[in-house]
């Protein structure tokens, strides 16, 4: 069952950038990545729970500013020591200017 | 800069990562705190934290270039003093350039691209005999608790200080020994308790096969010396760890020596030291170390304008390698009778301080 949450309007955030979004105690990271594609995360880093949304996007990869531990951004995936855990991912709408994340 | 004696700690604090001053950085809340960081607008710091390949692909071919030129004219020169100069050259960049170079590919800052990071995070591991694995998750701990006793792995001057083993160093003897000891034990595929405490389950075996690879290279150059009966392959690899390694010593002291251990905020536990050109080409700009720690994700060649942008929070930076020593070595060596001792950093009038709950010392 989807549990569709507004985060923030796609204005909200610069191309190959990523802000942080709070909700009923879940941190995410909504990125947005060229071409206006829109992706969500969970938004503390797996390794030492840092928030992701103060690391740096380069491509699809988003990097960790505590230890530089890389996420590829669309899978989660941990890309190497010292990140070893994948993130969770969220799935991500665009809808009217409104970037939409499934909490479900 | 200002100075103080805490009260009286009489022996000297347990620096191991499984004693007393372990649980006690645990239960003062010291340990995966929170630390300072100077706001900078996030357009700035991204720009700050922008990768390129151009700057390290150059420094890289300098290097390596400066490497091959003076490690062939020590070897065409060999048997004549003349060739001493150039292994003396050649030994700093294989002995002490390569500190710089594992550091700063070891946050993956340094380059852009990834394979280029490894490569030469790889290559300066092997020269300053660092185990690429173990050190990437030593360091790690390092920037979580810097110079948090009972946690950071990676203090170099305790208090009180070991004089003779930061002489001995200055030749990288007693870090090679040390360093040896741990290649037999991790090539025996076991690790000491402290690194069990910072080195996950899922990375140990890539330490053990490191060991191994380690061990086959070094023992290759002594069977390479003993069939050529030449001191020359030792020269090239190996020895040059020992005989260059003297500046990595002179430079990485003054990153933290004699501050406060203990404080929640790297500008009161580390130094920013201006070098000549020079220095920061074999030093990659380590020496802007308070940025480093504050913001790690900024890449060397970065560094100079990060520390323009958040210079008016932070004490003023050390005009000098000397000027750093001035204070560094009376430093150490009151710590050697007063192990309390310690240089306070004071912020500017203006800066934002560190909130006092987080101002933790060394009781
Ligand atoms: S906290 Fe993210 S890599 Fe360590």
């Amino acid at each position: 069952m989807s549990e569709w949450i507004e985060a923030c309007a796609a204005d909200d955030i610069e191309e190959e950038d990523v802000i942080r979004f709070d909700h009923g105690g879940v941190t995410l990271a909504i990125y947005r990545l060229e071409n206006d594609r829109f992706f969500a995360t969970g938004g503390l880093c797996t390794h030492e729970n840092v928030h992701l949304a103060d690391g740096l996007v380069m491509g699809k990869t988003i990097e960790c500013p505590k230890h530089n531990g890389r996420f590829d951004i669309p899978t989660g995936q941990a890309k190497g020591a010292p990140a070893c855990i994948n993130l969770k991912t969220y799935p991500v709408k665009v809808e009217a200017g409104r970037v939409l994340v499934d909490l479900a | 800069m200002s100075s103080a004696a805490a009260p009286r700690m009489a022996a000297g604090r347990d620096y191991s990562l499984v004693g007393a001053e372990a649980r006690r950085a645990e239960e003062r809340g010291l340990a995966s705190a929170t630390w300072y960081t100077t706001p900078i607008p996030r357009k700035q710091l991204k720009e700050l934290m922008r990768r390129k390949d151009g700057p390290a692909i150059r420094d890289t071919a300098l290097w390596i270039g400066a490497l091959i030129l003076f490690g062939s004219a020590g070897v065409l020169l060999w048997g004549h003093w003349v060739a001493v100069p150039f292994f003396i050259a050649y030994g700093v960049l294989y002995g002490s350039a390569s500190d710089s170079r594992w550091h700063e590919c070891g946050h993956g800052t340094a380059f852009k691209t990834g394979w280029m990071n490894d490569a030469v995070y790889n290559l300066a591991c092997f020269m300053i005999m660092r185990e690429p694995t173990v050190w990437r998750w030593s360091h790690t701990r390092h920037h979580t608790d810097t110079i948090i006793v009972g946690r950071d792995p990676e203090i170099s001057v305790k208090r009180p200080p070991d004089i003779l083993g930061l002489l001995l160093n200055l030749f990288a003897i007693k870090t090679t020994w040390f360093a040896l000891g741990k290649l037999v034990l991790h090539a025996r595929g076991r690790l000491n308790a402290e690194e069990a405490t910072f080195i996950p389950e899922m990375e140990r075996h890539k330490v053990f096969r490191t060991a191994r690879i380690y061990l086959a290279i070094l023992a290759a150059v002594v069977i390479a010396c003993m069939a050529l009966h030449s001191w020359i392959p030792a020269m090239l690899i190996g020895l040059p760890t020992l005989y260059g390694g003297w500046l990595t010593i002179v430079f990485g002291v003054t990153q933290h020596a004699g501050l406060s251990e203990d404080v929640l905020d790297h500008r009161l536990n580390s130094r920013t030291v201006y070098m000549n050109p020079v220095s920061r080409f074999l030093y990659w700009n380590m020496n802007y170390h308070v940025e480093h720690h504050m913001f790690p994700m900024v890449p060397y060649h970065a560094l100079p304008a990060l520390h323009e942008a958040i210079k008016a929070e932070c004490p003023p930076a050390y005009p000098s390698l000397l000027a750093a020593y001035r204070e560094i070595i009376p430093a150490v060596l009151r710590q050697r009778r007063d192990p309390d001792y310690h240089v306070i950093r004071v912020l500017p009038a203006t800066a934002t301080a560190l909130p006092a709950d987080r101002l933790a010392t060394a009781a």
